[in-house]
């Protein structure tokens, strides 16, 4: 016999109110990463140079900025849920895990805008 | 003093050896790990062609070193070591490979493939 309530049940949230949000969104972050890694690599090491003004240029153009994009906010963003469950898992007092995982959100936001506020930049000024 | 019956023990840990899925996922995390930090290492040259040619030589500078080679292909090795391995995952994920034989052979390929795909990103790079 479940001693859950019918609600809790139809719910499915669980006791932490969020149900399966956080491994969902790992895995759907990880789905577009798949093909976002592989063409950065690529494209990165199909670079003609690594000078200056190619960077700049490749970052300008609009694919390329827009992709950027992408990659920045999935892979920081499943970068952070992975820290996350790591610090969870080794980090036992409260105080310091929870301290720990705010800095790491904090940081990895931080992190991603400042490098999207660069992209765009690069790709409005050139 | 001998064992004398046949009951199973629990592995102790400095004699136990772990098999191939435990290393393979014990260096999912690791790598997850390096990656975070080789992104950090990536928004800060990213960082450095904003700020203009002159701080982006010191960063090119330090990355065409010889340490900041073996950074990066130790990066590029960590990454594709994770998607690999992470295309596992998402197929377990999904319900299929589970069994003792499929689950050995996938982490068999994961290592092949990271080493495949780095490689070939490299001849790509430098050729």
């Amino acid at each position: 016999m479940s001693m859950r309530t019918p609600l809790a049940r139809v719910k499915g949230l669980g006791a932490a109110k969020e149900g399966v949000g956080h491994w969902w969104h790992q895995r759907l972050t990880a789905l577009a990463l798949v093909p976002l890694t592989v063409w950065f690599c690529l494209a990165i090491a199909r670079l003609p140079g690594s000078d200056h003004a190619t960077l700049v240029a490749w970052i300008a153009a609009p694919f390329n900025a827009v992709l950027l994009v992408a990659l920045i906010i999935a892979g920081l963003y499943h970068g952070y849920l992975g820290v996350q469950v790591v610090l969870e898992d080794y980090v036992h007092p409260h105080w310091a895990r929870t301290t720990l995982i705010v800095v790491s959100g904090f940081g990895a936001f931080l992190l991603a805008l400042g490098a999207i506020f660069v992209v765009l930049q690069l790709a409005f000024e050139n | 003093m001998a064992y004398e019956d046949e009951r199973p023990l629990s592995p102790h840990l400095q004699v136990y050896r772990l098999p191939l899925t435990a290393v393979v996922s014990i260096i999912h995390r690791l790598t997850g790990l390096v990656i975070v930090l080789g992104a950090v290492l990536l928004i800060v040259v990213l960082f450095s062609v904003a700020a203009g040619p002159q701080s982006y030589a010191t960063a090119q500078a330090a990355l065409d070193s010889w340490i900041g080679r073996l950074l990066l292909i130790g990066l590029t090795l960590a990454l594709y070591f994770h998607l690999c391995n992470g295309v596992r995952h998402l197929f377990w994920d999904i319900g299929y490979g589970f069994e003792l034989e499929t689950v050995d052979r996938t982490a068999l390929a994961t290592a092949v493939g990271a080493l495949v795909l780095t490689s070939a990103t490299w001849l790509l790079a430098l050729l």
